[in-house]
């Protein structure tokens, strides 16, 4: 975490330990909550006008396009995380990673994010605190600025603790075509890095197991790898998106459905790290319908694939970049995996939640 | 990973294969006996690479399956009850009571079809609580001496020993807050009411490998003599089951029957004393009812008269909660072997994981399930 960040809570603990309804009621406590804390986190000119609304530049979008066929992206995604802080991030990192990576699977630059803050009275300022730093840290690390907010809070019980909604904006330069519906036979099917990490980092928290080895979440602002991905790909890269909810399963499964292609997973390389994979075995679930939050699955045309994996494998968050599959003609709308011993299967949709089985 | 890997290389499971494929000369039905077993065996293909002469059919040791519809209905009635804290492992909590049943025909199709599971009790406000083990449903029965915390306790000879445990711990900690709804099944009468059947088709059987860590295999012996099948315990792992289905299509094939255990590395033919031990201190034997099978004579266990301050039909008077299950599932033929999934009607119709008819499409280790989810269709 940058240092700047590392300060003390700058609404005095001692006159208001918790969050109580004033500080969402418009007047002296919600002014101040805006002026000490996050206007100095997230400090940036469009904020710090505090005005209704940000007033943002077109500039940025204007020379990515040279003038003409760049395009806007919006994307918007509400966090409610239970635990609030977990191995590997918090709820205020994931909100603006989540959206950052949304608008960064768009084939888009993010730049600016609105964040929404839902408190339940009596969530202690020191927590808000250090999400809100973790937000401003995140921001940060993935070079979009938070430009505009907005905080309610609901009376003790109506809530669980924080909730944030991020909404986010970027600029697709012009020529990058990343669409679910251009996935075509013969593209290959890349993943940067072991799947389910973020799931089963969760799950260990919030049911109290332990493992010897602590998994961590892989919450991560994929924007960097993506602009990587791009360069060395340009338009043979078709589609790109992060595996959250539902897992690399679930997402290929869209990917096929909406492209009306086949894709054939091998199960041999996809990458899964040791301890999450006897975690998955030990809870009865399958690694391929594991959230995470810092995975890209790009699909790419196979004369393109090596100098897109290369430039994965360069980037931090690529290190172990794989080719897991491969988009086929064959069964349209379905996603087979060939199983480790050699045998085939077809890999569904999930249905309803992922549940531990009894033996 | 370690104890994994060794068990999913591709390269010993050709050897298998191709052993297998020398070794067969005629048609052979095999019925694995447990649910974690059919998973593997679909999920990783092996149905599918078998020798076409190898029939693979389904047995009911999945215990999600197996829980009678009237179980699950006193489970919701419990779990409605304010003072309750329910607990259950996860996969009990998605199957639908029958209130929830879709009793519909191709004409009412579309009709509403309320999921009335433990989930949904949840959703309405119930206090239903997922567990890893029944030992933290104790803990929470200590944690909330103003509530009452039931376990949902099922299953197979694998998790009575736990069971037992809670039960026994619950009573030496002097809890009157705790109990279980109990419907544990055993293996062995299964395989007898299997075997005895007129139509039976099974020709030799995979034990399951976990109950056998329990309970040793030497419960087996008697039945492979009096039917003179092969019984092979076996493993979860796909090296495993192959290697299991090689040995028993081996004895099929040379005309032997008998017991034989190819998970050496966690079975013995005694079983774990201990945990017998347990189990037999706090339950005994009795008749149970399997779904979509009916009653088998001494086949589960119940608790012991002087654990039954334990037992939650008792506390909360729900023992004459009766259901009727729906005319289309054919659960009943499928978890003894007597047919395939695919081969019921409403099978990927009316029947699917979002809507199940039965048990043997909600539970991940139910047969159904399996086809429906690997695309046996």
């Amino acid at each position: 975490m940058n240092q700047a960040f590392a300060l003390q809570c700058p609404i005095p603990i001692s006159d208001y330990p918790t969050i109580t309804l004033a500080h969402g009621g418009g007047g002296k406590l919600s002014q101040m909550l805006i002026e000490r804390m996050f206007v100095p986190a997230f400090a940036n000119p469009e904020l710090e006008i505090l005005h209704d609304g940000a007033v943002l530049s077109l500039s940025v979008a204007v020379e990515m396009g040279e003038g003409r066929g760049s395009r806007l992206a919006l994307s918007t995604d509400s966090y409610v995380i239970s635990p609030r802080f977990f191995p590997g991030g918090d709820i205020g990192a994931l909100a603006v990673h989540g959206t950052v990576n949304d608008l960064a699977m768009c084939g888009a630059r993010p730049l600016y994010l609105a964040a929404g803050f839902v408190l339940e009275e009596g969530l202690p300022m020191d927590e808000l605190w250090r999400i809100v730093q973790s937000m401003a840290a995140a921001a940060q690390a993935a070079g979009v600025r938070i430009v505009t907010g907005d905080t309610k809070v609901v009376e003790r019980g109506k809530g669980d603790g924080i909730f944030i909604n991020t909404a986010g904006v970027g600029v697709i330069p012009p020529g990058v075509q990343i669409a679910p519906k251009r996935a075509q036979p013969g593209d290959l099917v890349l993943i940067n890095g072991p799947v389910a990490n973020h799931g089963i980092a969760i799950m260990s928290v919030r049911e109290g197991l332990t493992f010897e080895t602590a998994v961590e979440s892989d919450s991560a602002p994929l924007n960097g790898l993506v602009e990587m991905i791009l360069a060395a790909g340009g338009e043979a890269v078709h589609v790109l998106r992060d595996p959250t909810r539902g897992g690399v399963a679930s997402s290929l499964n869209e990917i096929a459905a909406s492209a009306r292609v086949g894709i054939r997973l091998d199960e041999a390389r996809i990458p899964v790290l040791e301890e999450v994979a006897g975690a998955c075995a030990i809870l009865g679930f399958d690694p391929l319908y594991v959230a995470n939050e810092g995975k890209c699955l790009a699909i790419v045309a196979p004369e393109a694939a090596e100098a897109v994996l290369a430039a994965m494998r360069s980037h931090p968050l690529g290190r172990d970049a794989a080719v897991i599959g491969q988009v086929v003609a064959e069964h349209p709308r379905k996603v087979y995996l060939r199983s480790r011993i050699g045998g085939l299967r077809v890999v569904d949709m999930l249905s309803g939640e992922q549940l531990p089985r009894i033996c | 990973m370690r104890f994994v890997d060794e068990y999913r290389r591709e390269a010993d499971a050709r050897k298998f294969l191709t052993a297998i494929e020398r070794l067969v000369t005629r048609e052979w039905t095999i019925m694995e006996i447990c649910g974690g077993q059919t998973h593997t065996l679909i999920k990783s293909g092996i149905d599918r690479m078998l020798p076409p002469q190898i029939t693979l059919v389904h047995g009911p040791g999945c215990p999600v399956c197996v829980t009678p519809l009237e179980l699950v209905d006193r489970a919701i009635a419990i779990a409605r009850r304010p003072e309750v804290i329910f607990t259950s492992f996860g996969d009990m909590l998605r199957v639908p009571g029958s209130a929830g049943q879709a009793f519909e025909t191709a004409s009412t199709s579309g009709a509403w079809r309320g999921a009335q599971d433990l989930l949904s009790v949840k959703a309405q406000g119930g206090d239903v609580r997922m567990v890893y083990s029944p030992l933290d449903a104790v803990k929470l029965a200590q944690k909330h001496p103003d509530r009452q915390v039931v376990f949902f306790a099922v299953g197979f000879e694998t998790t009575a020993p736990g069971n037992a445990m809670a039960v026994w711990q619950a009573r030496q900690m002097g809890l009157t807050n705790f109990s279980i709804l109990c419907s544990h099944v055993l293996v062995p009468p299964a395989m007898h009411a299997i075997l005895g059947a007129p139509d039976n088709r099974v020709q030799a059987f995979l034990a399951a490998g976990h109950v056998c860590t329990v309970m040793g295999y030497w419960q087996y012996e008697p039945i492979a003599a009096q039917y003179r099948v092969p019984i092979v315990v076996t493993g979860f792992e796909p090296l495993d089951l192959l290697q299991g289905l090689y040995m028993a299509i081996k004895a099929l094939e040379e005309g032997r029957y008998g017991v034989e255990n190819q998970y050496i590395r966690a079975v013995t033919r005694a079983g774990n004393r201990a945990a017998q031990q347990l189990v037999a201190e706090v339950f005994e034997v009795c008749d149970r009812p399997w779904r979509g099978i009916g009653v088998i004579p001494a086949s589960g266990y119940r608790l012991r008269a002087e654990y039954a301050a334990f037992d939650a039909e008792r506390r909360f008077g729900v023992g004459d909660v009766t259901a009727q299950e729906s005319p289309l599932c054919i659960a009943g033929q499928i978890l003894q072997g007597l047919k395939k999934p695919h081969e019921c009607r409403a099978f990927g119709r009316e029947c699917t994981p979002e809507h199940p008819l039965g048990a043997p499409m909600v539970s991940s280790e139910g047969a159904c399930a399996a086809y429906f989810n690997y695309g046996r269709t």
